[in-house]
């Protein structure tokens, strides 16, 4: 992918984009120099070759395992997301408050799997567990999108408005009829991005696909587990079909139902135990015992906490670190790689077509679960995670950049391949390309921390370490951790699109 | 309308607090193979209904952590724990006590396995040879798939086991662990000595691919724990009703669940040296 880095240097020379595009691919060769790259199994090929013959021989006779691990995943994706979507448009509203928007970033800045882990420990596999991971950072992410799109909406009907206008009514004609289309478009995309988290959440107990698919690839069941993912393929492809507004309540209804015979006896002493005395630090809950002395207590709590530090998250957040940067640069390889497949430029209809169905596989597939597949076949190392990283944030930025560079008017179609793609195409949608870079970014880094559950050496890793060892202390401790980087990373990437003027919408990306 | 609909599921999941289990529920820690956990535990339900005159349920769960957690948020309260999760499981629920033990489980060891390609043979003393291997334990709250085998290794070479393997994973459960020595995907592997010799006699690993090349000593392991309060809710008594029916079980299918040849008693303090070994490694504070 050397061309449009090349021409960009040609056509402008010392620009802002070039030289941190440069920037961050110097940073990717270096992290990628001191990162863990190896196939380790003695016998990669043997498994592949298993795999690729069960993936062309999909198995649908177990259909009711099938049936009942899409429903499972539908309603926990459909309860999450609605109750995000209606928390987030409520906190949207009031989005100017600092605390609010202080809060939506803290709640964004934990990733699904982590708080669902963390309901695991006081809820169990209830229900609640899984629609509230979901839930609650899901209407942070809506609350910050639904303000944006406020923000960049038309006023002019609300400012023609007479004075005196009572502010409910004139905020139900004039204000959200200019954005609500946006808001349910955005909506049914996260609705996706929901389906994809509810099949993830199955890894960790509650019985959505993860669930079944992990206990599949486990035993080798290989065209079992092509079938379920060859359903949800297709329930993702079709969701323009079956998503429609009037069946809404139907869906909600239904998925209520298909929860509620596992929502028993939550014991709220658990909650508060989890809460007083499981996340206070170790060496601090000798305090209340009276055995030690104040002194004492907050020296060894600093010895606790140097560590936990020094041992655990030091690693853990170098580790995490150089993966993401690695990942990023390759999704955005992949992407510059992918768009050309759903672009009209460069496709016919049928070309696009079958492009546009490459893409929904790769990005349906959740990075959690090819990460997973590939460490099965490759041993545990870095490569397994960059490569799952790479596939699907590459097809979604590859998506969107397609659907940007379809709406581009070429001035004549007298070039055409590589000149096309690396002189005109690359150079009009590099900033967008950027900028949908830059977005998932923060994402990036989340997805590779929660990788670690699967045995990197990431945060992830000493994140599940702490829950096995029942140390919700350090549990707790290490997703702050991660969640202050994370934050970090978001408001990096904010200064960097600030410096390269990149002032797009960004719904998409989010 | 929607919101309204949502409010009133939350309320109604809301008024479901505090609602105790009708149910005596048990659960075991899942050292094998997931998908036969039910199959394995069921028949031990309905043997403990009948000799307890109460419904009995067993629940699988997905991790070891997940054991401990449903026995001390009182989900479940017996549950057949490894040495180490029995000692975690207890220490957070005032009162519980270890009921039984299998007879193997008085004096268990660890297997090391490797995979033949390695090359490294059978050997009295834990071989200097695995140093620099891909190396696999099996959960990461196992007493003889890490805790045990991790202690030895930190002993014979003095450094964490990340500095003496090229890399370190975490498979999971036992026959995991042995499905991976065995494909290749790790070199040398820690596991259950009962789980390997049962797949052995099964026929279920290939011996030409993967064998023993060390064996541990001696340590005290699995063990039937109880909650301190069930007798206060099923009638004083209960507690050893329990331990009566555990120590009874001589049928060949349901100890074939566990696996073992009977069960003898056990206590608390019998586990002190796991807690020691722990503590020692820095796995309990």
């Amino acid at each position: 992918m050397a061309e449009p880095i090349v021409s960009l240097t040609a056509l402008y020379p010392r620009s802002r984009t070039v030289k941190i595009s440069l920037l961050f691919i110097v940073v990717a060769v270096v992290c990628a120099f001191f990162s863990d790259v190896e196939i380790t199994t003695l016998y990669p090929w043997q498994e592949m070759s298993r795999l690729a013959h069960g993936l062309i021989t999909p198995d649908f006779s177990d259909f009711r395992v099938i049936v009942n691990a899409l429903m499972q995943t539908i309603a926990f994706a459909f309860l999450g997301v609605s109750l995000g979507a209606v928390f987030g448009f409520l906190l949207s509203l009031v989005f100017d408050y600092r605390l609010v928007h202080m809060t939506c970033a803290i709640l964004r800045s934990v990733h699904e799997l982590f708080w669902a882990l963390i309901f695991l420990q006081f809820f169990g596999l209830h229900p609640l567990t899984g629609v509230l991971a979901i839930a609650i950072p899901f209407s942070a992410i809506c609350a910050k999108v639904y303000a944006e799109i406020f923000e960049e909406a038309d006023t002019a009907p609300y400012n023609a408005l007479p004075g005196g206008s009572r502010r409910v009514v004139s905020f139900f004609y004039t204000r959200l009829p200019m954005v609500w289309q946006h808001i349910k478009t955005y909506t049914s995309y996260r609705l996706e991005c929901g389906l994809r988290t509810s099949a993830v959440l199955g890894f960790i107990g509650l019985p959505t696909l993860g669930f079944y698919l992990e206990v599949f690839f486990k035993q080798g069941l290989y065209s079992q587990a092509a079938a379920l993912l060859l359903t949800f393929y297709l329930l993702i492809a079709t969701m323009r079909w079956w998503l429609r507004p009037q069946l809404l309540l139907v869906y909600l209804i239904l998925s209520i139902y298909m929860l509620l015979p596992a929502a028993v006896d939550i014991d709220m002493a658990n909650v508060k135990r989890f809460f007083t005395e499981d996340i206070v630090p170790y060496p601090l809950r000798a305090l209340d015992d009276g055995t030690t002395t104040v002194f004492a207590t907050i020296q060894n709590f600093f010895h606790w906490f140097y560590e936990l530090f020094w041992l655990q998250a030091f690693d853990g957040i170098v580790q995490t670190l150089l993966l993401t940067q690695v990942s990023l640069v390759l999704s955005g390889m992949l992407a510059l790689i992918l768009f050309p497949l759903i672009t009209r430029h460069f496709q016919g209809t049928i070309g696009r077509g079958l492009g546009h169905g490459f893409l929904v596989i790769l990005r349906s597939t959740p990075e959690y679960l090819l990460a997973y597949i590939f460490l099965q076949l490759w041993g545990p190392s870095m490569l397994p995670a960059m490569i799952a990283l790479m596939l699907h944030n590459g097809a979604i930025i590859g998506h969107l950049c397609g659907r940007y560079a379809n709406e581009i008017v070429l001035p004549n179609n007298s070039i055409k391949g590589v000149n096309l793609f690396a002189w005109e195409i690359v150079p009009r949608i590099y900033p967008q390309f950027l900028a949908f870079l830059f977005y998932r970014w923060e994402i990036i880094f989340r997805e590779t921390a929660i990788l670690g559950m699967l045995g990197l050496y990431t945060l992830g890793f000493y994140v599940d370490s702490a829950f096995e060892e029942i140390r919700y202390d350090r549990a707790i401790l290490l997703i702050a951790i991660t969640a202050i980087i994370n934050i970090g990373i978001d408001s990096l990437s904010r200064r960097i699109r600030q410096y390269l003027r990149l002032t797009t919408t960004v719904q998409c990306g989010q | 309308m929607y919101f309204l609909k949502l409010l009133l599921f939350c309320f109604m999941l809301s008024v479901q607090v505090n609602s105790y289990a009708k149910d005596f529920v048990f659960t075991a820690i899942p050292d094998q193979d997931e998908t036969k956990l039910q199959q394995r535990f069921d028949k031990v339900a309905a043997y403990l209904s009948e000799q307890l005159g109460v419904p009995v349920k067993y629940v699988p769960v997905k991790s070891y952590a997940a054991a401990v957690t449903a026995f001390s948020n009182n989900q479940v309260q017996l549950a057949w724990f490894g040495g180490l999760s029995g000692i975690k499981a207890r220490d957070r629920v005032k009162g519980s006590t270890a009921l039984a033990q299998g007879v193997e489980d008085k004096k268990f060891v660890t297997y090391l396995i490797a995979n033949k390609r390695t090359g490294i043979p059978l050997s009295d003393k834990l071989p200097d040879s695995i140093k620099g291997k891909v190396f696999t334990f099996g959960s990461k709250g196992s007493t003889s798939g890490r805790l045990m085998p991790e202690y030895y290794v930190r002993n014979h070479f003095g450094e964490a086991p990340k500095n003496i393997f090229s890399r370190v994973g975490f498979s999971g459960d036992h026959n995991r662990t042995i499905a991976l020595v065995e494909s290749g995907a790790y070199e040398v592997g820690a596991v259950n000595y009962e789980v390997w010799e049962n797949a052995v006699k099964l026929g279920k690993v290939d011996t030409n691919k993967v064998s023993v090349i060390w064996k541990t000593p001696e340590y005290p392991d699995y063990q039937w724990s109880v909650r301190g309060d069930v007798d206060a809710t099923w009638g004083s008594g209960f507690v050893s009703k329990i331990q009566q029916a555990l120590l009874a079980m001589d049928a060949p299918d349901l100890l074939a669940a566990f696996p073992r040849s009977g069960f003898i008693t056990a206590s608390n303090s019998d586990y002190e040296p796991i807690k020691n070994v722990a503590k020692e490694i820095g796995l309990i504070d």
